[in-house]
């Protein structure tokens, strides 16, 4: 009589709890991985040994509408086809940072994480070096390999 | 182990007496139209549970009302369960809080000592009404919409304030974004409260004084 009653239990309580469970869960299960080569103009366009921004924007559905989110990058010529491109975003908690010229680091205005021009953690709590971008140059002109997801 | 926990937390909370006072009570010879109560009880945490559910993803605005309801029954796992438990429940709901009516009614059970349970019953039916009539206008496609242009023009032809009712059922003038924000507040915050109240209210008298039994041929 017990072992019928648990087993009935725990049935209804899986068809009652299970899809409640999945439905909360949903967004979350679905996971999209996203890739793109971004074009960043023309090569010519950056200065040489001068980290300088670009922004680009990303959309995505979620749910019933569209996200815009933005993202930075910033190019670091070294002549020639040479050249680096870093993301913007710090790698302790996802804020972005900026380059500072007299300091000659970026600079996390959020936990005051430094990075040096190679993108090297030089001072505070970042655990990373900036990403990297993969990069790719056709016709004279820069893409990077966006990952996502 | 398990007992000593139990009779811990008893000792303790006193669950035996409300477990003796609420279900083991005398009642008189009762029949199935008895358990409609109990049925609209059942139905009112079912929508309560089921409406939960779907506030996580519905958004009571214009943008976005008709496409996070599509969201929720292609988007995601188990959305046309949940919504479809919600839609039917509202209808059983209000058939079953009706005929609970009829029954006290022609069983002629709301009389002395239980007026007051009668009253709170109307009173809750009303509410029942007024989730149906709320509730209608949240998916917020033609028929919602339509629906409730009818709905409160009906209201409007009362006399003398008729538009005054109007106006403030719409919000104003149209049939607008401030119409489907105060539907949807008053479809999940104000009426359910109210019935909350209603019902804890409702319950206690029908502990307190008791039900009375089916009447006999000479009464």
């Amino acid at each position: 009589m017990k072992v019928v009653l648990a087993f009935l239990g725990t049935v209804m309580g899986a068809v009652v709890g299970l899809p409640a469970i999945s439905y909360l869960i949903s967004p979350a299960a679905r996971v999209q991985k996203k890739e793109a080569w971004i074009p960043l103009g023309p090569l010519e366009n950056y200065p040489v040994e001068v980290p300088t921004p670009f922004s680009f924007t990303r959309t995505t559905v979620n749910g019933w509408e569209k996200t815009v989110n933005s993202h930075g990058a910033y190019v670091v010529r070294k002549g020639g086809n040479e050249l680096k491109v870093y993301s913007n975003m710090c790698t302790h908690l996802s804020c972005r940072v900026t380059w500072k010229d007299d300091l000659h680091e970026y600079i996390c205005p959020c936990h005051d994480g430094h990075f040096d021009a190679e993108g090297r953690v030089a001072l505070g709590p970042p655990p990373q070096p900036l990403y990297e971008y993969e990069t790719k140059i056709e016709a004279g002109n820069l893409f990077i390999h966006f990952v996502e997801g | 182990m398990v007992d000593k926990i139990l009779v811990w937390v008893d000792e303790r909370l006193g669950l035996t007496g409300i477990y003796n006072t609420v279900f083991d009570r005398k009642i008189p010879k009762t029949n199935w139209w008895f358990t409609l109560g109990s049925a609209s009880l059942f139905l009112f945490v079912l929508q309560g549970l089921t409406g939960m559910f779907l506030a996580v993803y519905y958004v009571p605005s214009p943008d976005h009302a008709y496409n996070s309801v599509q969201y929720i029954m292609d988007g995601v796992a188990f959305g046309w369960l949940i919504r479809g438990i919600h839609h039917w429940g509202a209808s059983a709901m209000v058939v079953v809080v009706f005929i609970h009516m009829l029954r006290t009614f022609y069983y002629a059970a709301y009389k002395y000592p239980r007026e007051i349970t009668w009253l709170t019953g109307v009173l809750l039916l009303l509410a029942t009404l007024g989730m149906g009539f709320t509730g209608y206008l949240l998916p917020w496609n033609q028929r919602a919409y339509w629906a409730t242009t009818v709905g409160t023009e009906i209201a409007a032809t009362a006399p003398f304030i008729g538009d005054f009712i109007l106006r403030v059922l719409r919000g104003g003038y149209d049939l607008s974004a401030v119409t489907l924000a105060r539907f949807f507040a008053v479809h999940i915050w104000f009426l359910p409260a109210i019935m909350a109240a209603l019902i804890g209210v409702h319950l206690y008298l029908v502990i307190r004084v008791g039900i009375s039994a089916i009447p006999k041929e000479d009464e």
